[in-house]
């Protein structure tokens, strides 16, 4: 092991080279890594194929998108901080104005080190759910780009464990190897959360996953940008960049479908996509309210301890809390909440620091609100009149927090559960939708070709044409 | 800011599984299976708290501690109950915060005691009828939840990655483990003690591997290999077990009324007088002719005097415990005829072997073991026309101090006997009453059960079991000044004073669980950092973080 340069192998910028407890640590740890990549990355031989991926070499403008051949298990997966702000003081909570932390407080040490092993838990368990969607994809493109979001999932992966080797000692070394451990899915050891133990079986899954559940993660990593914890807080900006990229893969990818859709439904005599082998807007409808339903769940509860004192810490802000906000205690304001009270909505105050979660689940879904409205554009842009795609209310379909005990409809209203189960087909994705849509789901490999159920894309990766080959 | 605290009078410490709301149990031959299901919205104060997460108040306590007491008595059959959550992902996350948080003192420790006594009536359960425990625990214990745990003969978790337990009260709350967490961890799983601070310091606890190799857990296994694992070990703790009986016997509803200042039972009334802060007690003597023996006791049932009566002592100290916290004295009489209690006592007592008396014995131990856990000021009156004899001599020695009416031959006796305090009745200490009270004079508490006899006054006073035998002429008035003179004195330091001079002899889990660590829980529930403005308990969950007054003494 020790004739490797880690500090080659991995490419970073925390001078790993000189700090050899810690490289030691992720020496140790960089083995079973690559034993979990080979079981449960991408599956199908795509592990011996050369990809074109990028990579990050360095956090400079050029340097974090460096593009290339490389071989999955060869990927160079990074650490790498976003560069320090000098000065940079605890910008929200109880101990707003102090320096930042560069060690991690002993006072708050246990409920950082959840904060990480939760985020880091759902990098992995993402490219587990993935894993066998190489074997159908609909072209070329959309496996490279599906690849080089496990590629980074893995490398977000490598943010946290190194933040947990770094800086939370053996008890760090410890989550970093169960994050190994568990398994999305696995009844036995299954990962934290409920949406990454969903099963990732078909591409129109896949599109919605990176649309709705990367952009929660997009959220959680803005949210902890915020952070008092300076290392946390330059790692989540560092990887906010390449969340980007998740989040572009999954709406131009639901946004083809739709296109497509929408052609299909202009060819049609009975305008019927299904019957020329697309996926139907109704079925998009449903996929998308399962996936944000899902989604929404992960923001945690509507009120919540929890949330309340990693905000009064200064661990977890809001989202762009420095750039958007004045006021920075959130003290003595409140946030309204919609409550059930004897099966009624009503809404009540609750302390703004306890709604925390729910102020994140709002910038959420207002951010979702947009993508669905750029896609109703694009239903226009196709000459369809009479579709629009709506986002359900984030009461729809709860099985976490203060909905998750009654059923409401897509519009939020209280509706009894006969009611909910009565509609529950037209709400959400059937068996036979899903046996529809898989049924779609057949490999197209050559360069340049697309799925029927799919749209092309109007440009290649990295000024490579459409029919590049970047799978090879 | 924190909710008001509030005063909560608890209408009914009687429950039945057909009302359960918390709980769903299941019989199948030995093993019982005691769902945990917790209702959110059906808190005993919903306006103020919410049970998330199977957390608890005293309503699901009382259904629990029902429960118990039905398998013990209703399903001898039953020789193991395991205790499981409904819940997917979690057992039972503890005694409920918000509710803690906005109750009056009083009513926490209240509460708190008799969790503890719940939770000892399981061990005692395990110990004395071979009605085993076993806590499956399919999801995270956290603090009164793993403290259940703790209470049970066998510990699983499963090991799933995320499934902890934990006791997060002192990192997340500022105050204790106080259901008897901290001393069944060092004393009855003899966890090391460095490991157990540890433990105890961590708020998010140890998964299933960690939580095994420090012996917080007995085994694990995963979700997919859960229900087998359980149902095995259910299966293996059954087979060590004796069988105790098939048929049981129903446990009639204890019912009283209220009639002014009277609540009255069928054989015991509690009367108040709360200008004087004084409640009497009485106790009376069977009136129907006792049952011939055991199984015409099994046929009497719940309903015979020899069981009836404790279980009605029980609910008015509960009453008396929750309900009237003015009371600061409480007066212990006894009506009847000495004969009948003892006629009644005897099929209790001369039938060692049989389950049902045996079950009555061990449920009058354990209540008087609450007479002597309530933080009251207790005087037995032993007046004319009173029955102190056999089991109900056992309240005079519960006493803290006895006044024995000094008269002619038609004055009262007081009449020990070797079956009821002869070590029948133990308190928490593992030793009778008289063997405490006697500590300095082992022989003679030997002598008095040797030479059982009625005694009057002056025998009684000279042998020691009486404290007082003031005369006729003098009767009224020492009474009067003796109950004047207690409830002047300070109620803290009598509480405080009662409890150090009650528990006589060596230390057991029991007398530490209420001794040391309640008695600490209750300073701290006292202190400003944990119920003052800005205290962890008072804060948790508001939007502030709490502020320590970090000074040590």
């Amino acid at each position: 092991m020790s004739s490797i340069d880690y500090s080659e192998r991995i490419p970073n910028n925390v001078d790993l080279s000189s700090d050899k407890r810690l490289q030691r640590a992720l020496e140790k740890w960089q083995p079973a890594f690559i034993d979990w990549w080979n079981d449960m990355g991408p599956a199908g031989g795509w592990q011996e194929r050369d990809v074109f991926l990028r990579t990050a070499v360095s956090v400079d403008k050029g340097g974090w998108a460096q593009f290339g051949f490389v071989k999955m298990p060869e990927y160079r997966w990074g650490i790498f901080l976003e560069a320090p702000e000098a000065g940079r003081l605890v910008g929200f909570g109880d101990n707003a104005a102090s320096p930042v932390w560069q060690e991690v407080p002993g006072e708050y040490r246990n409920t950082l080190q959840r904060i990480v092993v939760t985020q880091a838990d759902t990098e992995p368990a993402s490219v587990e759910q993935q894993r066998w969607l190489a074997q159908t994809g609909p072209s070329q493109y959309d496996i490279r780009n599906l690849f080089q979001v496990n590629v980074e999932e893995g490398r977000h992966l490598w943010a946290m464990v190194y933040l947990l080797h770094g800086y939370f000692g053996r008890d760090g070394r410890d989550e970093a190897d169960a994050l190994l451990e568990r398994r999305s899915g696995d009844p036995d050891k299954p990962r934290i959360l409920d949406a990454f133990n969903q099963p990732c079986p078909d591409w129109l899954t896949f599109f919605c996953f990176t649309t709705f559940t990367d952009r929660d993660g997009k959220y959680q990593l803005a949210a902890l940008a915020e952070s008092g914890f300076d290392p946390l807080a330059r790692t989540c900006r560092f990887m906010l960049t390449e969340e980007a990229h998740h989040l572009f893969v999954g709406e131009t990818g639901v946004r083809r479908i739709i296109e497509r859709a929408c052609t299909l439904m202009k060819q049609d005599p009975n305008g019927d996509a299904r019957a020329q082998g697309g996926i139907d807007l109704p079925t998009i409808q449903r996929w998308v309210n399962y996936w944000f339903s899902y989604s929404v769940d992960l923001f945690g509860g509507e009120i919540s301890s929890n949330a309340a004192d990693f905000f009064a810490a200064g661990l977890k802000g809001r989202y762009k809390e420095m750039s958007k906000y004045t006021e920075h205690t959130a003290l003595g304001q409140t946030h309204a909440i919609p409550l059930l009270r004897d099966g009624r909505l009503v809404v009540e105050d609750v302390p703004l620091r306890n709604a925390m979660n729910e102020v994140l689940r709002e910038e959420y879904r207002d951010d979702c609100q947009k993508v669905l409205e750029r896609w109703n554009k694009a239903v226009r842009d196709q000459g369809v009149t009479d579709f629009e795609f709506s986002l359900p209310s984030t009461r729809f379909h709860r099985r976490q927090g203060v909905y998750a005990t009654h059923a409401f409809d897509p519009n939020g209203n209280a509706i009894p559960l006969a009611e909910f189960e009565a509609h529950r087909a037209e709400w959400l994705p059937s068996d036979a939708d899903r046996a529809y849509v898989a049924s779609l789901m057949k490999p197209v490999h050559e360069p340049g070709k697309m799925a029927n159920w799919i749209a092309a894309p109007p440009r290649g990766i990295d000024g490579r044409p459409l029919d590049f080959e970047y799978v090879r | 800011m924190a909710s008001a605290v509030r005063h909560q009078p608890v209408a009914s410490f009687q429950s039945h599984p057909e009302r359960y709301r918390h709980w769903k149990l299941a019989i199948d031959g030995a093993i019982a299976r005691l769902g945990m299901d917790i209702k959110e919205e059906n808190g005993l104060r919903p306006e103020d708290y919410e049970l998330k997460q199977n957390s608890y108040d005293l309503g699901v306590d009382i259904e629990l501690a029902d429960a118990i007491e039905r398998l013990r008595f209703e399903h001898p059959e039953v020789r193991v109950l395991v205790f499981e959550s409904l819940l997917p992902k979690v057992f039972c996350a503890g005694a409920n915060i918000r509710m803690l948080a906005s109750s009056t003192h009083g009513f926490k420790v209240n509460f708190c005691r008799y969790t503890n006594e719940t939770r000892l009536s399981l061990e005692d359960a395990s110990q004395h009828s071979g009605l085993r425990s076993l806590c499956a625990a399919n999801g995270t214990a956290a603090g009164g939840g793993y403290e259940l745990a703790l209470a049970a003969d066998r510990i699983y978790l499963v090991d799933d990655g995320n499934a902890a337990v934990s006791l997060p009260e002192v990192p997340l709350l500022g105050v204790l483990p106080g259901t008897g967490g901290l001393t069944r961890l060092v004393d009855k799983r003899k966890v090391r003690r460095d490991l157990a601070d540890l433990f105890c310091t961590k708020a998010e606890g140890f998964r299933a591997r960690d939580a095994l190799r420090y012996g917080l857990i007995d085994g694990s296994f995963p979700r997919s290999r859960w229900e087998a694992g359980v149902s095995a070990a259910a299966a293996d703790l059954a087979a060590q077990s004796p069988t105790r009986a098939s048929q049981g016997v129903p446990l009639s509803p204890v019912n009283s009324q209220v009639d002014g200042r009277t609540r009255r039972y069928r054989s015991v009334e509690l009367t108040l007088d709360a200008e004087a802060r004084v409640a009497t007690l009485t106790v009376r003597a069977p009136e129907a002719l006792a049952p011939a023996s055991a199984s015409a006791l099994r046929d009497e049932g719940a309903e015979s005097w020899a069981i009836r009566v404790f279980r009605e002592i029980d609910d008015a100290l509960l009453h008396l415990r929750f309900n009237h916290d003015t009371v600061g004295l409480v007066l212990l009489r006894t009506e009847g005829d000495p004969d009948a209690v003892l006629a009644h006592d005897a099929v209790v007592h001369d039938n060692p072997g049989d389950w049902f008396a045996t079950e009555i014995r061990l449920l009058r131990a354990r209540v008087l073991r609450r007479l002597d856990n309530t933080a009251k000021s207790m005087f037995a009156i032993v007046d004319r026309g009173s029955c102190f004899v056999g089991s109900l001599f056992e309240l005079a020695l519960a006493a803290d101090r006895s006044y024995m009416l000094s008269d002619d031959e038609a004055g009262p006796t007081l009449h020990p006997t070797r079956a009821a305090s002869g070590g029948t009745y133990p308190m928490g200490t593992a030793i009778s009453r008289l063997q405490a009270r006697f500590a300095r004079e082992p022989q003679r508490a030997k002598d008095l059960l040797e030479s059982e006899h009625p005694m009057h006054a002056e025998e009684a006073l000279s042998s020691g079991l009486v404290t007082l035998a003031p005369d006729a002429i003098d009767w009224d008035d020492e009474i009067r000044i003796a109950i004047e003179e207690r409830i002047s004195l300070s109620p803290d330091a009598l509480t405080g004073m009662e409890q150090n001079l009650r528990f006589v002899g060596n230390e057991g889990c029991d007398t530490k669980i209420f001794g040391r660590l309640s008695a600490w829980q209750n300073w701290i529930f006292q202190r400003p950092n944990a119920v003052g403005e800005e205290g962890a308990l008072t804060l948790y969950g508001h939007p502030t973080r709490p502020r320590f007054d970090f000074r040590r003494t």
